[in-house]
């Protein structure tokens, strides 16, 4: 305790402001590229199967569909899988069973309760096979190892009772990115029976944490959209808080107390390294990308009292965006980056905001009796998922004009929304009373299917980045 | 508006301060009574050879007693009486031992969010580094930090934790 009050006083009373990095881990660096190897051409997609776009899940929930082990073309070694490209043929079958049955998406049979096709059968179904099962729906798939050793991964649905083929699509990847090819195979399928927008290929950051609750140790940690690929980015001698995946998830935008104050820093995940986002005395929170990644929000706490500024991500002057005696906090833009969403207490207690993205224009927009915290603007537009407090904390979802709102949760203390790149899902934290546990949860746009997400240790402040380029 | 009511509060304690010389903790006549504290500061310190140093927590926990640390009411971040009466027992005790550096903690309780929070502990570590600033201690002595709910020190889910959490801690630097 003595040594890091010593080091914060230097920093203060002497000369502050480096960027000090000591509580980082080892660079994770970038990941690898996805090449599309085929799709199918837009003339032609058949029509049949689900038609339109359903934006009740009730709808096709119950729709059965079967995902057998994807086949290989020869047996071959792979870096993806000790046992060579069949057993990760089976392994990707399982990712996507495991994606369409957490999400509450459909009636999904994976590969370990049903016969695999031959690598001929992929593009040629055995129909007499499939049809008997109870599933409305099939997916084949193959994996091939190529002599370079990248993965060829196809993906094929097809419809049982048509005997038709849906949609298709193929993809080479690195062995290390296979799970990015099940998650793209889980999207094809999903976009396509739903039509909606896909999410599952797309990453998470989030606040790992441990340690009893008056010392909790809260470390900066990223992971797939379905747990996989974990990794720890701070080691956890200094508090980490609220991270926010670049939209191209080339950095992680997040606060830090590594020079022991408040302080936003720009984390490369390339490098490694990181910088602050300003060069600056006072405590930097809440930081937030614009939707195409050359600004940066944050706020500022200037002789305690806290505003909401805009910077270019390339560095430079910060423009400050609110003005008021009140707390002004967080922010999130709407999709086109015109308007920013965000958190004030100017009215006395916590209410959201919308101003225009230059600052002008700022009204309040919910009325409803209780308090609006940390809105956040959905992907599609449509909706902005916030906290509302109203003796205990919920998720809840409203028009950007504030209107029909309608709660999604019911826990103790549900916090902090965060939206699938799709926006029909969102995701939060639910600390539990008294012991002070955390953990991520997700509900979808109905409140009828919420189910915690799987992480190492306790979690909180999940942050969904968009579908990976 | 708080500042206001502070500020004026401050000029009567800046008073009275001066007229009580030998840090006898009384609570001025201007104010609102106050609830009884169940414990008393010790505003003397006992200079034994083998007692805390000076520029030790022990130290100044020893002088002022359980003044060295304010509490707030709900989302509220403005200085009432008592903690104006704490405040005064530490500036006197920072005006003896002019050397100190010290931080302030401000810290909220769990029931608001993460983000606001922090807002917020700012705003309360600021309130009362602008008391002590009234009473005569200088800024560049104060440093002030923010950890809104991170940093717990009563950990049941009830009222009476979080009051106990609810507040802003002075710790001595060096």
């Amino acid at each position: 305790m003595k040594t890091p009050l010593f080091l914060t006083a230097a920093l203060l009373f002497a000369a502050p402001l480096a960027a000090q990095s000591t509580d980082l881990g080892e660079p994770m660096g970038d990941g690898g590229e996805v090449e599309t190897a085929f799709e199918q051409d837009a003339g032609e997609e058949d029509a049949s199967g689900l038609t339109g776009s359903t934006t009740d899940t009730s709808d096709w929930t119950d729709l059965g569909i079967a995902i057998p082990a994807f086949a290989t073309d020869r047996d071959r070694e792979t870096a993806a899988n000790a046992d060579g490209t069949a057993a990760l043929g089976r392994e990707v079958a399982r990712v996507i069973t495991a994606n369409l049955r957490n999400n509450g998406l459909f009636k999904p049979t994976g590969p370990d309760s049903l016969p695999s096709p031959s690598f001929a059968q992929i593009t040629s179904p055995s129909w007499g096979s499939w049809s008997g099962r109870g599933a409305e729906m099939l997916v084949h798939g193959y994996v091939r190892g190529r002599d370079d050793g990248r993965l060829v991964v196809g993906c094929y649905l097809y419809d049982v009772a048509l005997q038709d083929e849906l949609i298709r699509e193929g993809w080479v990847v690195r062995p290390a990115d296979w799970r990015r090819a099940a998650h793209k195979c889980s999207d094809l399928i999903y976009a396509r029976l739903t039509g909606e927008d896909p999410f599952f290929d797309s990453r998470i950051a989030y606040i790992a944490e441990t340690g009893p609750k008056d010392a909790r140790v809260k470390r900066l940690a990223v992971m797939d959209s379905d747990g996989a690929n974990h990794r720890f980015l701070t080691l956890g001698s200094a508090t980490a808080l609220t991270p926010r995946y670049s939209p191209d998830y080339s950095k992680i935008l997040y606060l830090s107390y590594v020079d022991g104050n408040p302080r936003i820093y720009v984390y490369d995940i390339g490098t490694g390294r990181q910088t602050l986002v300003t060069e600056n005395r006072n405590p930097t929170l809440a930081p937030r990308w614009s939707p195409d990644g050359r600004f940066i929000l944050f706020s500022m706490a200037v002789a305690g009292n806290t505003d909401i500024y805009r910077v270019p991500v390339t560095g430079g002057q910060s423009v400050r965006l609110t003005d008021t005696p009140g707390i002004d906090i967080g922010g999130s833009y709407s999709p086109d980056g015109r308007q920013i969403v965000f958190e004030s207490d100017r009215s006395g207690t916590q209410q959201c905001y919308v101003m225009d993205a230059d600052g002008s224009n700022q009204r309040r927009i919910t009325f409803f009796g209780g308090r609006c915290a940390t809105p956040e603007w959905s992907p599609r537009g449509d909706q902005i998922a916030f906290t509302r407090i109203a003796g205990d904390f919920n998720i809840a979802v409203m028009t950007p004009a504030g209107r029909n709102l309608r709660v999604l949760t019911n826990g103790w203390q549900d916090e902090a929304p965060t939206w699938a790149p799709n926006g029909r899902i969102i995701q939060f934290f639910r600390t539990t009373r008294n012991a002070g546990r955390s953990s991520l949860w997700q509900v979808d746009l109905t409140g009828r299917n919420e189910r915690r997400l799987p992480t190492p240790v306790d979690a909180s402040d999940p942050a969904w980045g968009p579908i990976r380029p | 508006m708080n500042f206001s009511v502070s500020k004026t509060s401050a000029i009567i304690l800046m008073t009275s301060a001066l007229a009580l010389g030998a840090c006898q903790k009384k609570a001025p006549e201007e104010l609102p009574p106050v609830q009884q504290t169940t414990s008393t500061p010790a505003p003397t310190p006992a200079p034994t050879p083998t007692g805390p140093t000076v520029g030790s927590q022990a130290h100044f926990e020893q002088a002022v007693g359980s003044s060295s640390v304010i509490y707030f009411d709900t989302d509220r971040f403005n200085i009432d009486s008592t903690d104006a009466a704490a405040l005064q027992a530490q500036a006197q005790y920072f005006a003896r031992f002019p050397q100190l550096t010290f931080t302030i903690e401000g810290h909220c309780d769990e029931r608001g969010t993460r983000e606001y929070n922090l807002a917020l502990g700012e705003r309360r570590a600021n309130a009362a580094k602008n008391y002590l600033v009234s009473l005569g201690v200088s800024p560049d002595r104060i440093r002030t930090v923010s950890y809104g709910k991170e940093r717990p020190v009563a950990l049941a889910s009830n009222p009476q934790a979080w009051a106990q959490n609810r507040r802003a801690a002075s710790i001595i630097i060096n």
